[in-house]
C-alpha cells in the first residue's frame, strides 16, 4: 500500500506479531522445557528461559531414550523416521509419475475406468482401510519391518492426480515433436517429461516427506519392537502414566528432534516447493 | 528431396464425422505448396496426416515412391515446424536442434557439423547455448526451423509457423522462408489461414473448405480465375463482390470497379462505409436497384486515394474481361 496511515500500519503489525507469538510461544516452551531438569520444569510457574541441561537431556534421549518410559534411543528412531519419510515420497513419485504418464499419453482400453479407480481411492484414507491393510501386512510377515512401514502408504491417488494435471498442461506438440524426432515413448518420458516435472516433484517431495514423517496411526499399529519405533511413536511410548511420572524434559527434547527434519526440508526446498505449486516451466 | 502424392486422401473420426473428403494432389519434387483455408477446414489435419500424427482413413499418401500410410512419423523422412514451435524448454538451442539426430544415433561430429551449418544459415550461432525462454519470438521460430533443417528431410511440413509472430516479424520471416527454400530446394507443405502468406510463399496452393480442396493452382492463377464462389469470397481483401444477376452470380473484384458517370453506370452503390487506407480508399455499400431502393447485397470497391469518396450514390462500371460468372446452386465457375 502506498497510503501513509501510521495507525493502520501499527494495527496490522500488532495483529501479525500476535499471530507469530501464538504460534511461536508453545515451540519456545517446548524448547525451554527440553533444557531443564525434570524437577525444574515441574515447578509452578515453569521457567521461561533455557536452563543448563541441554546437552545432558539431548544426549540422554538420543542414546538411551527415557528412563521411566520407553528405552528406545531417539537416534535409532530418527533413522527409522527418516527411512519412512524418504521411502514413502520417493516410492509415491516413481509409481505416480508412471501411472500418470500412462493415463495421459496412452489410449488403452478402460483407461478412464482405471483413472477413476485411482481417483476414488482418494476417498479412502489410511484410517478407513487400516484393519484389512494390517491383516495383509501381518499375514505377509511384514510387521516390524521397513517394508511394512512404507509399502502400504506408497500408493497415492493425490500424487497421480497432481502429475496427471501437470502433464495435461504440457502442450501436445511436445509429444508430437518427440514422435517426429523419433523418440520412443519411454525416451520422451525420460528426456522431456521428467526434466519438466522437476518442480512438481520437488513440491510433492516436500508434502510427502512431512506426510511420511508425521505418520502416527500406522506405525503405532505395526511396530512393537523398540528398534522399529519412529520418532512420533517414540514420543507416545515415552508417556507412560500420570503427569508426574513422565520425564517431560526428555519428551520435549524428543519433540524438538521430531520437529527439526520437516522444518529443515521445508526451509531448504521452499523455493522449489513454491515454484512447483505456482509456476510451470513451458 | 522427394515428390509427395496424395491420392483421394480421406479422414473420418466416426462414420458420420468426416473431416477430409478425398483430397488428391501431386506435389512435385522441390515444390513449395501452401494449404490455405479458414479455421476448421481440415488443412492442419491434412498436414498432420502427411506427417503421420493422424491416421489415414482411406486413400494413400506417398513420399517419393514409398507409400507411408502405416509408417511412424520418424520413418517418413519428414520434418515438422509447429505453430507454437514445441521447443523443449529445458534444453539448450543446440540440444533442441540435435535431439532427433542423437536419437537416430548419428556420430557426434556429424551432428555437430549439421547443427553448426543450420545455425549459420539461420544466424543462430551466438544463441546455441541459450534456453528457448531466453530467445525472442523470431529467434524461437528460427530454432524450430533449425530443428527441421538438421534432419535433412525429404519434406518440410509447416503448421502455421508464422501466426505467433507480430506483423513485422511475420513479413521478415516470410522473406527468410522464401530464401531458405530457394537455398535448400526441399519440398515443402505450408499450412496457413493468412492469404497474404499464401500468395507470397506458394508456388502452388490448395484452397480448402470444409474438408475439400476447392481449387489447386498457382496463386495468381487462383486469384485471377477462382474456381468456386468460396475461393472468390476467400481470396482478396476485401474479397470479390458476388452479385446475383440474370439467374447467375456475377463476381467482380473491388479493384476492378471504377467510378463513372451515372449514364455509364453498370452498378450503383449506396455508400455507407468509407475506409481511407492512404494508398487507396475502400468504399462499401449496398447495391442500388434501378428503382432507387438499396438491395441487401453488399458491394465493396477500391478507389485510388486521389478520388474523393463520399456517402451517397456511387456509379461504377467494370470491364467485361474482369467479370466472373458462377452457378448460384453449385457455386462453380461458369466459363464464358
Amino acid at each position: 500500500m502506498v497510503e501513509n496511515r501510521p495507525w493502520l500500519t501499527f494495527f496490522s503489525h500488532f495483529v501479525l506479531i500476535l499471530g507469530v507469538l501464538a504460534i511461536a510461544f508453545p515451540l519456545w516452551i517446548t524448547f525451554v522445557a527440553s533444557t531443564h531438569t525434570l524437577e525444574a520444569i515441574m515447578q509452578v510457574p515453569m521457567p521461561l528461559w533455557p536452563g543448563d541441561q541441554l546437552v545432558e537431556n539431548y544426549t540422554q534421549v538420543l542414546t538411551a531414550g527415557s528412563t521411566m518410559g520407553s528405552k528406545a534411543a531417539a537416534g535409532q528412531m530418527l533413522v527409522n523416521s527418516l527411512v519412512m519419510a524418504l521411502v514413502i515420497p520417493l516410492g509415491k513419485m516413481v509409481i505416480s509419475i508412471i501411472s500418470a504418464f500412462a493415463i495421459v499419453y496412452f489410449r488403452f482400453p478402460l483407461r478412464m475406468f482405471f483413472f477413476w479407480m485411482i481417483f476414488i481411492t482418494l476417498m479412502l484414507p489410511v484410517e478407513v482401510r487400516i484393519i484389512p491393510t494390517f491383516k495383509v501386512i501381518a499375514d505377509l510377515g511384514m510387521l516390524n519391518t521397513y517394508a511394512g512401514l512404507t509399502v502400504p502408504l506408497i500408493a497415492s491417488a493425490t500424487a497421480t492426480f497432481l502429475f496427471r494435471q501437470f502433464f495435461m498442461t504440457i502442450p501436445d506438440e511436445f509429444a508430437e515433436a518427440a514422435r517426429v524426432d523419433g523418440a520412443s515413448p519411454m525416451r520422451f518420458f525420460w528426456d522431456v517429461l521428467m526434466p519438466l516435472s522437476k518442480t512438481t516433484m520437488a513440491a510433492l517431495f516436500v508434502i510427502q516427506f512431512i506426510y511420511g514423517w508425521n505418520q502416527y496411526l500406522w506405525p503405532l499399529l505395526i511396530t512393537t519392537d523398540e528398534s522399529m519405533y519412529t520418532t512420533v511413536i517414540g514420543i507416545k511410548r515415552m508417556i507412560v502414566g500420570s503427569d508426574a511420572a513422565n520425564e517431560w524434559n526428555l519428551i520435549m527434547a524428543t519433540a524438538i528432534l521430531a520437529m527439526l527434519p520437516p522444518a529443515l526440508v521445508v526451509m531448504l526446498m521452499q523455493k522449489w516447493f513454491v515454484k512447483g505449486l505456482v509456476e510451470t516451466e513451458k | 528431396m522427394a515428390a509427395v502424392h496424395l491420392r483421394d486422401v480421406r479422414k473420418s473420426y466416426t462414420p458420420e464425422l468426416q473431416v477430409i473428403h478425398g483430397v488428391s494432389m501431386e506435389i512435385k519434387d522441390g515444390e513449395f505448396i501452401v494449404i490455405l483455408g479458414p479455421s476448421g477446414c481440415g488443412k492442419s489435419t491434412l498436414l498432420r496426416m502427411v506427417a503421420g500424427l493422424e491416421t489415414i482413413t482411406a486413400g494413400e499418401i506417398a513420399i517419393g515412391e514409398r507409400v507411408v500410410n502405416n509408417l511412424e512419423p520418424k520413418d517418413r523422412d519428414i520434418a515438422m515446424v509447429f505453430q507454437n514451435y514445441a521447443l523443449y524448454p529445458h534444453m539448450s538451442v543446440y540440444d533442441n536442434m540435435s535431439y532427433g539426430l542423437r536419437i537416430k544415433g548419428l556420430p557426434k561430429e556429424e551432428i555437430d557439423s549439421r547443427v553448426k551449418r543450420a545455425a549459420e544459415i539461420l544466424e543462430l550461432k551466438n544463441f546455441l547455448d541459450r534456453k528457448p525462454r531466453a530467445l525472442s519470438g523470431g529467434q524461437r521460430q528460427r530454432v524450430a526451423m533449425g530443428r527441421a533443417i538438421v534432419r535433412e528431410p525429404q519434406v518440410f511440413l509447416f503448421d502455421e509457423p508464422l501466426s505467433n509472430l507480430d506483423a513485422k516479424l511475420r513479413v521478415q520471416m516470410r522473406g527468410e522462408l522464401q530464401a531458405l527454400h530457394r537455398r535448400l530446394g526441399t519440398t515443402s507443405l505450408f499450412v496457413t489461414h493468412d492469404q497474404v502468406e499464401a500468395m507470397t510463399l506458394a508456388q502452388r496452393m490448395i484452397v480448402m473448405n470444409a474438408g475439400r480442396a476447392e481449387q489447386i493452382g498457382a496463386p495468381l492463377e487462383v486469384y485471377a480465375k477462382p474456381a468456386t464462389t468460396f475461393v472468390a469470397g476467400f481470396l482478396g481483401s476485401p474479397p470479390m463482390n458476388l452479385i446475383p444477376k440474370d439467374g447467375k452470380l456475377l463476381g467482380v473484384r473491388p479493384e476492378h470497379l471504377e467510378p463513372c458517370s451515372a449514364s455509364e453506370a453498370m452498378l450503383t452503390i449506396e455508400v455507407d462505409l468509407i475506409e481511407p487506407l492512404g494508398a487507396d480508399t475502400l468504399v462499401y455499400g449496398h447495391l442500388g436497384t434501378p428503382g432507387g431502393d438499396a438491395s441487401s447485397t453488399r458491394v465493396a470497391t477500391r478507389l485510388p486515394a486521389d478520388r474523393p469518396a463520399q456517402a451517397g450514390r456511387l456509379a461504377v462500371r467494370y470491364a467485361a474481361s474482369n467479370a466472373h460468372w458462377f452457378d448460384p446452386a453449385s457455386g462453380k465457375r461458369i466459363e464464358a
